[in-house]
């Protein structure tokens, strides 16, 4: 430590060794975001760009991809094509220049609205559940505590396919296989856990005089967790909450063992989108990028949380 | 791993509400006030994942077959147990599982620890740079290995485009999904990136818990820089590496879906872990009983190492 950084405290690294860290740092940033970004680039080439050797880096933009991943096609005869009127839109015009016409929405489209009803109907129920078993456990005296949290968590050791063959004979004696309450329910018993965990924590740091103060002026115990503990809460709600939302959107070994066609979400769908000829990789790229993008978002809002989301609250910043 | 989120956290032990306090309370007492709030979460999970686990354990002393749903159920005992344990093909399984969690919890540590490190040095704009990394972890472990397959084409895709470009051999000549000898280090390839942000998270609060006091005394002492990290840095952040890997090895160990989409265990048998052998056994040959049998000896085996792991883990902490 040389007398140029006396001013700061001795263990602050020197100038030169931060810059150096910086460097590296940002050099594993861009090798890591180079497969992402190269998927978003794909989403927006033509079929013929996409699988171009070499990879083709600088390509005139389509949105075809966009459109096969929304629309189905029908191909049809240079005769029938001009019968109709002028194409509907954008996705028909690119249709029409390969001699097809488009003949209506998607498979993707039900896919991605049951991966919308599926998250969030499972997240609210595991955060609701989670909500009231957290405050339990954080403020009462529970017989065996520990060993109902241990229970609690342990049902996610279980790997997945071992849960999925129970669940998958009991959906079928009940009625739930290929339903979205059944996956509702499923993901929500996998969440629970995780948001029981961290809501406990989150709860634990509100300090108790607060509602003991609104009791003492005549709240109820009920009453105080409403109106004091909840508002306190907030913060940890939602971000549990979005951790729920995350698992249940990405979630893939239940979906695609359990559903079939009705109750299907998009991460079982994407993988098997095929066009004329092979996988369609341009339609592929579309599906992905435009199911990647809430999570790309909800990371950035969790960034301050993840760490205690990831760990069930076993370390907090 | 119940002691050990125990004991790094505040707990607040349940202290006894003040008389003046309780007697003001109305409405229901604590106690019912406290079941009624953890019952339906008891209720919910009993239903989704006991009563199912204890219907596998059942099964997996019969021939119960899904796919024939009304044969007569026979009870084999503990047949399939002995036939899993001494079973080549599970055994196989087993090592390409071991194959995959050692590598890919090494190299996640290495590199999650490193990049911890560097960043820890609180470079100019390391927030922004560390949100970046971490986005991989948070993606669909399924779109994931959707997407790598299209980067491992080897006439088209980018990896083997960039491989080739730096060492001079021709793109299509290797096949990272294709090749007996590739294909288990490609499946370690796309679970280290995306997963190494996550162990990076972890070791990053570890090497912020330790307090400056201790490097400006180690300064004062003149330790070099590299006693300081072998000394201090290190044997710190130790507990917080640990408990990244326990969490890595327990998912990994688990691994389906990124494998699933990536290879489907093949080529041959070379990437089937043991999640891929289960699935195939449960919902391709409709093998029921032998494949509940297989997941509770799974179940078992993590729930084992978990263990054992937790109290190592724990003895470092209190050292």
């Amino acid at each position: 430590m040389s007398a140029s950084n006396a001013a700061h405290s001795v263990v602050e690294p020197s100038t030169g060794s931060r810059r150096f860290a910086g460097l590296l740092v940002i050099l594993y940033a861009i090798i890591t975001m180079v497969p992402l970004a190269w998927i978003v680039l794909t989403s927006f080439k033509s079929p013929d760009d996409a699988i171009s050797y070499p990879p083709k880096v600088l390509f005139k933009p389509s949105l075809e991809g966009y459109c096969n991943v929304f629309t189905t096609r029908s191909r049809q005869t240079q005769e029938f094509i001009q019968t109709l009127g002028a194409p509907r839109g954008l996705c028909d015009n690119i249709a029409r220049s390969r001699n097809m016409v488009v003949a209506g929405p998607s498979n993707y489209v039900p896919r991605f609205i049951n991966s919308l009803i599926i998250a969030f109907g499972s997240t609210a129920l595991a955060v609701a559940l989670g909500t009231l078993s957290a405050y339990g456990f954080s403020r009462f005296r529970v017989p065996l505590k520990d060993d109902l949290l241990f229970f609690i968590l342990s049902t996610r050791m279980m790997p997945p396919i071992a849960v999925a063959i129970p669940i998958y004979l009991m959906y079928r004696t009940v009625g739930l296989s290929d339903t979205r309450l059944g996956m509702i329910l499923l993901y929500t018993s996998v969440n629970v856990s995780l948001a029981v965990w961290l809501l406990k924590g989150f709860i634990d740091e509100i300090p108790r005089e607060y509602e003991e103060a609104a009791m003492i002026d005549g709240y109820t115990r009920f009453q105080a967790f409403v109106k004091v503990v909840l508002p306190q809460a907030t913060t940890g709600i939602a971000a549990t909450a979005i951790f729920c939302l995350i698992f249940a959107w990405n979630e893939y070994a239940f979906a695609v063992l359990l559903t079939s066609g009705n109750a299907q979400t998009a991460p079982p769908f994407i993988p098997i989108i095929i066009g004329e000829g092979g996988q369609d990789w341009p339609a592929v790229a579309a599906g992905t990028t435009f199911f990647l993008v809430p999570i790309v978002v909800f990371t950035v809002l969790l960034r301050k949380h993840l760490l205690r989301g990831i760990t069930f609250g076993a370390v907090r910043k | 791993m119940n002691d050990l989120s125990a004991s790094s956290q505040i707990t607040y032990r349940a202290v006894p509400i003040r008389p003046a306090v309780a007697r003001r309370i109305r409405g229901l007492s604590d106690q019912a006030l406290a079941w009624l709030f953890i019952t339906p979460t008891i209720v919910l999970l009993l239903a989704i994942n006991i009563f199912p686990l204890v219907w596998t354990i059942y099964l997996s002393f019969t021939n119960y077959r899904a796919n024939r749903a009304n044969a007569p159920t026979i009870w084999l005992g503990t047949d399939w147990y002995q036939s899993i344990l001494t079973d080549p093909d599970i055994w196989a399984a087993m090592q390409v599982t071991a194959h995959f969690v050692v590598w890919t919890v090494l190299i996640e540590t290495v590199l999650g620890f490193g990049l911890a490190f560097l960043i820890d040095k609180k470079f100019r704009g390391h927030g922004l740079w560390t949100t970046i990394i971490l986005l991989p972890m948070m993606l669909s472990p399924a779109v994931v290995g959707n997407f790598w397959t299209f980067l491992y084409q080897p006439q088209i895709g980018l990896f083997n485009y960039v491989v080739a470009f730096f060492t001079g051999r021709d793109a299509s000549s290797f096949q990272m999904l294709g090749d007996v000898t590739l294909s288990p280090w490609a499946i370690v390839i796309v679970d280290a990136w995306m997963w190494t942000p996550y162990v990076m998270l972890i070791c990053l609060a570890g090497l912020r818990s330790i307090p400056d006091y201790i490097y400006e005394a180690a300064e004062v002492d003149r330790a070099s820089n590299w006693r300081q990290f072998w000394s201090i840095t290190l044997p710190m952040a130790l507990p917080f590496i640990m408990l990244a890997v326990l969490f890595r090895g327990i998912e990994n160990f688990k691994m389906f879906d990124m494998v699933n989409l990536l290879t489907g265990g093949g080529p041959g048998s070379t990437t089937e872990v043991a999640s891929i052998t289960l699935k195939r056994a449960a919902f391709e040959s409709w093998r029921t009983g032998y494949s509940s049998a297989f997941a509770i000896i799974l179940f078992v085996t993590v729930f084992g190492l978990a263990n054992i792991y937790v109290k190592a883990l724990n003895r470092v902490k209190s050292r």
